[in-house]
């Protein structure tokens, strides 16, 4: 008789696509939040297969800090085109703009705490019910108790000591109005599965991931790309250095490291041998031990 | 950190893509040492990175404590961490070049019975701990009860702390003697004992050199080599049909699938199947992919499916083998762990879910409340409340299709959801 057995990736693929077929089915107006780092990219790229040969059905929204890296942007507009997508951007700066919420100022300013009012308004304003996301749950202590199907009130909130139970292989999304979820498909991903799918279905990745030369400069322990965003103090010094990316995010809270690694093997090599966490290259984490935990509260992602 | 440091080591990309994945849930009651088994398992597995290392020295300093302290590795959330206790299912992950591992770290107080449930409810394995010197309580029982409940296939009880009663022999003895007592009641399948020292390391992925007496395997060797290739069913074909695809494209222009996880057994292309509710039967045309058509397909995969002939299928039936049927009824009983504040209503309508299948019921009759403590049946109160264990008869609006739970988990479970909540 054969042996009937998945490798752990096709299992976790399959569990993936099982969750966002029940996104489909359980919710009127579902969007992906995509901010073309690996991990909303993989989740897409499980959505083409969990819905083939039909489109994807829902919408990509982008929350946008303003603070990008081009090349990010270049790729999410390439991959929008390839697939036929629709896509929606949250602009934060429009939030800023318009007064929603004001920047903060001084040399460690960053944007990013500032995406929950954008993102908030933008699922009312398109009546989204539901918003996806390519977090994990190795990814931060705060995320490691997180649902699959997570729940948030009307004010965008989590509430950590009141998740619903989530059983077996069945995920409720019943919700009251004003109501919706979070959903988060590759819940069960680390950063090696991440990167090891990637690899296996030889999926297109923006360059920013690969090792390249840029100018970078040091700030408490972390280096950053030189950018027209970041306000420099006169002792940091720019230089070029060849560096990768571990996270695609904003320019102004994401670190590089230095890395030689070229392809998705060599990755791969430095994943396995790399002694700290992708977060540990994200300035906004560090500000305080539970850092994460206070802005999911508020309805960070 | 300035910069991430490549260590030459020789990582196999290839050997990597052929792992197994399993999945375990850890229970203990207070103190018992799980938070501190866990972070051996983490740490010794070389699981743990620099920058949570640091982050947890600098917390451990915070508190004063001398010793670098493994349990804060998996203490998530704020309030937990400000009480010291574990309050929620937490999901951790490891992998050694053999398995990927995901724990789901859950409570042991009475009160989170709802935890543990759903921690055990996805595990192949469960991993109870006891401290030596204390022995069997009444948590054991509790967690044990839960783990043959939710049908967990293989169960390690680890006796702790063994250090603390100097690496005796008879001590074990006499926990495993008790333990296997109780066990005889349960429906417990395979069950391993194991004397550790999580503290310590003793038996966790090192062999203890404090115990001689010990010949068995360590835990990591336990996890990693335990058989789990028979814990899915792979005989009766089940198919919940999650969503139908239709492509509203012209290369497709006449395409209908039915997308689903498949649930149990194994199809093929050419196999003929029936639908249910319907009872139409048919052929199976096609198990389509993004990667290209598959001849078969079995649990746990996520598949699409087309048939030879156009019937009405939608969200919620059941592709089934036509020689193998499940059980169709509108009436049943079940073993129901309540969750909800509120308790159950007698005659209460409820939402029923079970696949991919929702309808509404209601509770005809409680027929007993368990003390899950002695496993006695409480027949003079069988009022529902929060954390409690009970059989009940439901009826439903419409019949549903399913097994055993000891059959298969997935088409044997249902979830009740009141709507006010
Ligand atoms: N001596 C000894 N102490 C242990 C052992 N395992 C855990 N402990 C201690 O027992 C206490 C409770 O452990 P912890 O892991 O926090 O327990 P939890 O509540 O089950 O998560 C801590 O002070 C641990 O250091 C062991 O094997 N030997």
């Amino acid at each position: 008789m054969t042996d009937y057995h998945l490798n752990h990736l096709k299992e976790l693929e399959a569990e993936s696509i099982y969750i966002l077929r029940e996104v489909a089915a359980q919710f009127e107006n579902p969007c992906l939040l995509f901010s073309g780092g690996k991990d909303s990219i993989v989740v897409l790229h499980l959505a083409l297969k969990a819905f083939y040969p039909a489109s994807v059905p829902f919408t990509l929204l982008h929350v946008d800090t303003g603070h990008n890296f081009q090349e990010a942007l270049d790729y999410r507009d390439e991959l929008v085109k390839k697939h036929g997508l629709r896509i929606l951007v949250a602009s934060v700066q429009e939030a800023i703009d318009k007064g929603l919420v004001r920047e903060e100022k001084g040399y460690n300013a960053s944007r990013n705490a500032l995406q929950t009012i954008p993102l908030l308004e933008a699922l009312e304003k398109n009546k989204f019910d539901c918003a996806m996301g390519g977090a994990r749950r190795d990814e931060e202590k705060a995320r490691a108790k997180e649902r699959f199907f997570s729940h948030r009130d009307e004010f965008g909130q989590w509430d950590p000591k009141n998740q619903r139970p989530e059983l077996w292989n069945i995920f409720n999304g019943r919700k009251h109005v004003g109501e919706h979820f979070r959903v988060f498909p590759i819940s069960n991903w680390t950063e090696m599965d991440v990167w090891q799918y990637i690899y296996q279905e030889k999926i297109e990745m923006p360059s920013l991931y690969f090792s390249h030369k840029r100018k970078v400069f040091e700030r408490d322990g972390v280096w950053y790309a030189e950018s027209e965003f970041i306000q420099n103090k006169p002792t940091e010094i720019i230089e070029e250095r060849i560096v990768r990316f571990r996270t695609v995010g904003d320019i102004t809270c994401t670190g590089a490291v230095f890395s030689e690694a070229a392809t998705l093997e060599d990755i791969i090599q430095e994943v396995a041998a790399s002694r700290t966490t992708e977060r540990g290259t994200r300035a906004d984490d560090k500000r305080s031990e539970a850092a994460m935990e206070d802005r999911k509260k508020a309805g960070y992602f | 950190m300035t910069a991430t440091d490549i260590q030459e080591e020789n990582f196999d990309s290839k050997a990597y893509l052929d792992m197994e994945l399993l999945r375990f849930s850890t229970a203990g009651s207070v103190d018992d040492g799980k938070s501190t088994l866990i972070g051996r398992l983490l740490y010794d597995s070389k699981s743990i990175f620099q920058d949570q290392m640091d982050a947890i020295e600098a917390a451990s300093a915070k508190r004063g404590e001398e010793y670098v302290n493994l349990a804060l590795l998996t203490d998530g959330l704020r309030a937990e961490r400000e009480q010291g206790i574990t309050i929620d299912v937490a999901y951790r992950y490891f992998s050694t070049p053999k398995r990927k591992f995901i724990i789901a770290d859950t409570p042991g107080h009475i009160q989170y019975t709802r935890n543990m449930v759903t921690g055990a409810s996805t595990a192949n394995l469960a991993i109870i701990l006891v401290d030596a010197r204390k022995g069997i309580i009444e948590q054991t029982y509790r967690h044990s009860y839960i783990a043959s409940l939710l049908q967990i296939p293989h169960i390690i009880v680890c006796i702790n702390k063994m250090d603390l009663v100097d690496w005796d022999e008879k001590t074990f003895n006499k926990i495993v003697q008790e333990y296997k007592a109780f066990a005889s009641k349960l429906d417990i399948k395979d069950v391993h004992f194991l004397p550790i020292s999580a503290l310590a390391g003793d038996n966790v992925v090192n062999r203890s050199e404090n115990m001689n007496w010990y010949k068995g395997p360590t835990l990591m060797y336990l996890l990693e080599t335990i058989h789990i290739g028979s814990d899915l069913n792979h005989i009766d074909a089940r198919f919940p049909v999650q969503f139908v695809i239709r492509p509203m494209k012209n290369d497709y222009h006449d395409f209908r699938g039915y997308a689903g996880r498949i649930a149990g057994g194994v199809f093929r292309v050419g196999d003929k199947v029936k639908a249910l509710p319907s009872g139409f039967s048919s052929k199976i045309k096609s198990i389509v992919t993004m990667d290209g058509d598959l001849e078969e397909a079995f649990a746990p995969q996520s598949v699409t499916i087309t048939l030879e002939d156009e019937i009405d299928i939608s969200r919620g039936d059941m592709l089934v083998r036509e020689n193998n049927m499940p059980q169709v009824e509108q009436e049943f009983d079940v073993m129901l762990c309540w969750m909800n504040d509120k308790k159950m209503q007698p005659r209460g309508k409820y939402i029923l879910r079970h696949t991919s299948r929702e309808c509404k019921c209601i509770i005809k009759e409680s027929k007993y409340k368990l003390n899950i403590n002695t496993l006695q049946r409480i027949t003079d109160d069988v009022e529902i409340g929060l954390n409690d264990i009970g059989r009940v008869t439901i009826r439903t609006t419409v019949p549903l299709f399913f097994d055993s739970y000891r059959k298969n988990r997935i088409t044997g479970s249902i979830i009740l959801v009141d709507e006010a909540t």
